[in-house]
């Protein structure tokens, strides 16, 4: 039928086929610019890249499709979300303590995608080779995709309860948001290789699975089919982004021998870095969640240990080890989110959510799922400070952590191998001294001080006097330092942080629903029914 | 090409009408496959290696089915990927 | 649902985040209003860039045009990522029927071999345009300041892989799915007379590393010029020989482009509305632009159109200047 000499039928494309005609060859040698010019970031970190024509595209998406099931996943995410939105769907959750969970990720993880987008539209730019820079590209539209629908789902919240109204502001100045803000911004300013490493593959690949699978589950056990709607939409986009990591590594690691050392090292780095990180995550696992799917130490033995260990004993092929300190996070699995919970309580009053003590039912939950911790060493802690609160002088942190220099927690974490030992280590760089709550941060400071002894440390910015708003005065006979700087980050005082069952959230959830605030403690309040059997308030 | 590792890969999908017909399928064509169900999401765990099959897909749902509509259900993965129109396989090459 | 019916009654304590109170007035944001506005952090920024440690990650200091708030930057589309995706798979359901059409007569593989040729020459090398513009606009997502213009960037950014493939798609279209006509269009790219204007300067745009500036070199100048040249003009020619097949595939990129105008004009328009200085130096580069871009088209123009070229590049280009006066450029 086609005209002269283009007669045969045309030829039928495979999907990888018709990917490599329409992406393959895009780019090309530049002539009139040198390549150095255009691609400047590319060369300072030391990796070797000799043919970046073997780099192989690990989802084969071209723009139609992408249009296509991106637009399919997002007609069925906002009709959720309306749904939710018109049923006023935030009061069918289990109780007033998941919200709290919320605001820990409104206020700390939405920016995190956002850095996430940025970050990756970098790499967009800066890679020399199509594949990669166009894998990029996806993977930072999908993150820009993640921050929305975030913000989407959880806006409805925000209009019912405190502490989230101010996200963006918090997030440059909280305390404990620059945990997870100079996380990413270490990725951020690092160069474009250590960059891909440490999200794509340490962040991505080997951790994001232990939050996302058993957190999301959890949403949807408590009620919450917002949240679980934009996870678990969000984790589709992952599924990509983590084969984007695996096919980082294994590039990095053929394309020249010397690449070995390097990649271990930032392996290294972040998967120190994102565990810290993801503690935060341990927390809302065991802790704010009211209905619990699985405890952080179940879903750290199988999302890291069992699945982690698989990828590590397919990398020993590289040369590729498992990651420094692995072994100090499985003893320590026992005990992270508990030595969390109790900086969060000692602190409460400086946070942007309530805090509660465990009930005698968690505590038993906690006694089942950590045998060889709880009871020993958090059990007697609770309960004695249970009997505090009843005595109408609940425990108080009264002076400000020492932060780790490196991942920001306070110094709080407990030795190893003696969980009543808090670990403090120290490094003397130029002449001043550097604190850290692990050797892993330690390590990491060790390795590059020039870039850690930059990092914006809340503590010691309040203690220079730059947290606080214009017009306060430091001299003034009534100054409050620590609430002025609460004010400064954006946190209320007396609203937003302190005891759950004195929050403003707990108040109205049991006037609005009827429904005790905090289900393992019975009413908070008289506005709950008498109708209602709520479980037995807990003997202290 | 078989593999001789025995580490698990796994494959999560949401728990919902559309999966029901991908879940079965594979759990047709991998008999080591083991079935973790969750609130909300489903994870299928195999040693090795695990194969999702178009054409058994389209057998359980009883149309045509195109192997990229996984993804819009998909939550997570372990295992490499390798990706055609016809099969889906993810795996470990080492022990 | 078990939601009682109490709490049906329950009235809000707040209708939107603070940071749009504040601009907006405390009622129901919108979604684009949601994620658009103040979400980049902007103080406390904890390292030094390795690849640029005078500057902060964001920073306004990555261009020469000054703001007092660049959330003034609005895009009239109000994009935000799902109407943004859901209004181009909508797009490309419509598009994937005419290539269908197309295809299955075999409307292009049946033109006669000069005219196929002409095609290809003409339309495939332009795939490795829009590739450019690909790289560009994720330079200035990467670099820009202020989610309100960076995420329209990024969704440009990836219009325009989609644009680059979408020209490929037509090449295949041409030779039954073999490629060769991606491999003539690449080698017209890289070696012929017609096109080494416009692949320099593509690769000049690579190194300037001022986003706004590239922003008005590329969205603005230089697609205001190729966009009408080759997809209405060369397409208008092609049709009046060989009847409307290809204008079946161009449309949707004309169609693309007018809809994308809305969004480059409107940022260049309220950035020079904003001083007089941003209005002197956006006019200035967009007078330095024009004049590389016109000289660089004109033999792609001769090639293209033979003896029409020097009279369409000439509407093409009063046609810029009108548009750029309405922005308040002076040319």
């Amino acid at each position: 039928m086609a005209a002269d000499g283009n007669t045969k039928p045309p030829k039928k494309l495979s999907l990888k086929e018709n990917y490599a005609m329409l992406t393959r060859g895009l780019d090309w040698e530049p002539t009139y610019e040198k390549k150095e010019d255009i691609f400047q970031k590319i060369d300072f970190e030391g990796i070797k890249i000799h043919d970046w024509d073997k780099w192989e595209d690990p989802f084969r998406l071209t723009m139609d499709a992408y249009w296509k099931y991106q637009g399919e996943k997002e007609r069925k995410l906002y009709a959720i979300i309306d749904a939710f939105q018109q049923g006023n769907g935030q009061f069918n959750v289990t109780d007033a303590r998941y919200v709290q969970a919320l605001k820990v990720f409104l206020n700390g993880i939405v920016e995190l995608e956002y850095a996430s987008h940025r970050g990756f539209c970098m790499l967009g730019r800066e890679f020399p080779g199509a594949g990669p820079r166009i894998a990029a590209q996806m993977q930072s539209i999908d993150e820009l995709r993640h921050a929305t629908t975030q913000i989407h789902a959880i806006s409805q919240y925000n209009k019912y309860f405190e502490g989230m109204e101010n996200f963006p502001y918090q997030f440059d100045r909280v305390w404990y948001l620059s945990i997870p803000k100079s996380f990413f911004e270490d990725a951020c300013t690092s160069g474009p290789f250590e960059f891909i490493v440490a999200i794509s593959f340490a962040f991505e690949y080997v951790l994001t699975n232990l939050a996302f699978m058993p957190w999301m589950s959890g949403a949807a056990f408590n009620g919450d089919m917002s949240t679980v709607s934009f996870g678990f939409s969000a984790q589709s986009d992952e599924a990509r982004h983590m084969t984007l990591g695996i096919e980082v590594i294994k590039f990095l690691l053929e394309q020249d021998p010397a690449n070995v050392a390097l990649v271990q090292k930032w392996i290294d780095k972040w998967f120190w870095r994102g565990y810290r990180l993801l503690a935060l995550l341990a927390t809302m696992m065991d802790y704010i969640l009211p209905k619990r799917v699985m405890s952080w130490g179940e879903a750290w033995t199988i999302y890291y240990e069992e699945n982690g260990g698989a990828l590590f004993a397919d990398l020993a092929r590289y040369g590729i080890k498992p990651p420094k300190y692995a072994d100090v996070t499985i003893k320590e699995k026992g005990r992270v989110s508990h030595e969390m919970w109790s900086v969060f309580y000692a602190n409460r009053n400086a946070l942007g959510f309530g805090i509660w003590l465990p009930s005698e039912e968690e505590m038993d939950w906690f006694s089942e799922k950590y045998p060889d911790t709880f009871d020993k060493y958090y059990r007697p802690r609770y309960e004695y400070w249970r009997q505090l609160e009843a005595e109408g002088k609940p425990f108080t942190c009264k002076v400000l952590p020492q932060l780790c220099q490196t991942c920001q927690w306070p110094c709080l974490y407990t030795e190893a191998d003696d969980a009543t030992e808090f670990v403090h280590r120290e490094s003397d760089y130029k002449g001043e001294i550097f604190h850290f709550c692990s050797d892993g941060c330690k390590d990491i400071f060790d390795d590059e001080p020039e870039k850690f002894v930059h990092a914006w440390m809340p503590v010691n910015q309040i203690y220079q006097g730059n947290c606080f708003l214009p017009g306060v005065d430091p001299t003034a006979p009534d100054f409050n330092p620590m609430a002025e700087a609460l004010k400064f980050m954006g946190l209320k005082p007396g609203v937003d942080g302190g005891l759950f069952k004195e929050h403003l959230d707990a108040k109205r959830w049991e006037q609005w629903t009827s429904r005790p605030a905090n289900i393992h403690e019975g009413a908070y309040t008289d506005s709950v029914r008498s109708t209602e059997t709520p479980t037995p308030r807990a003997k202290p | 090409m078989a593999t001789n590792s025995t580490q698990p890969v796994f494959i999560a999908f949401q728990d919902n009408n559309d999966t029901r017909p991908i879940i079965d399928a594979i759990m047709a064509d991998n008999p080591n496959a083991k079935l973790n169900e969750m609130p909300a999401l489903v994870k299928i765990d195999c040693p090795g290696r695990l194969v999702v099959k178009r054409e058994t897909i389209s057998e359980h749902a009883g149309r045509d089915f195109d192997l990229r509509e996984i993804y819009i259900n998909l939550i997570s993965l372990a295992g490499e990927v390798d990706e055609s129109e016809d099969e889906f396989v993810l795996e470990w090459k080492s022990r | 649902m078990t939601v009682e019916i109490r709490t049906t009654g329950v009235k809000p304590i707040r209708n939107t985040f603070e940071h749009l109170a504040k601009r907006f007035g405390d009622k129901n944001a919108t979604r684009y209003q949601e994620i658009a506005y103040d979400i980049q952090p902007l103080v406390n920024f904890h390292y030094k860039p390795l690849w640029d440690p005078t500057r902060d990650l964001y920073d306004v200091r990555r261009t020469a045009v000054v703001m007092k708030d660049w959330y003034a930057l609005k895009d009239p589309r109000q994009y935000y990522y799902g109407a943004y995706t859901i209004t181009r798979a909508k797009q490309q359901d419509a598009l994937d029927r005419q290539l269908e059409f197309v295809e299955k007569r075999e409307l292009l593989r049946v033109l006669p071999a000069a005219a196929r040729q002409q095609l290809v020459k003409t339309l495939v090398p332009l795939r490795h345009y829009e590739f450019g513009a690909n790289m560009n606009n994720s330079h200035m997502a990467g670099y820009g300041f202020g989610t309100i213009y960076t995420q329209a960037a990024m969704m440009n950014c990836m219009d325009r892989l989609g644009m680059a493939q979408h020209l490929s798609r037509i090449g295949l279209l041409t030779d039954g799915n073999t490629g060769e006509s991606l491999t003539e269009g690449k080698r017209q790219w890289m070696e012929e007379a017609a096109w080494q204007g416009v692949r320099r300067e593509v690769e000049h745009l690579f190194v300037t590393r001022d986003w706004f500036e590239l922003h008005v070199a590329q969205n603005l100048v230089a697609d205001s010029l190729v966009y009408p040249l080759f997809y209405q003009h060369f397409d208008a020619a092609f049709a009046a020989q060989n009847g409307s097949a290809l204008s079946s595939l161009t449309d949707y990129l004309m169609r693309w482009y007018d809809e994308t105008s809305r969004w480059v004009d409107a940022i260049v328009k309220t950035a020079a509305a904003e001083s007089p200085e941003n209005a002197k130096l956006i006019s200035e580069w967009t007078v330095k632009w024009r004049d590389i871009w016109v000289a660089a088209l004109e033999p792609a123009a001769a090639a293209a159109l033979g003896d029409k070229a020097a009279d369409v590049l000439a509407a093409v280009v009063a046609a810029f200047n009108t548009k750029a006066g309405k922005l308040g450029l002076k040319l």
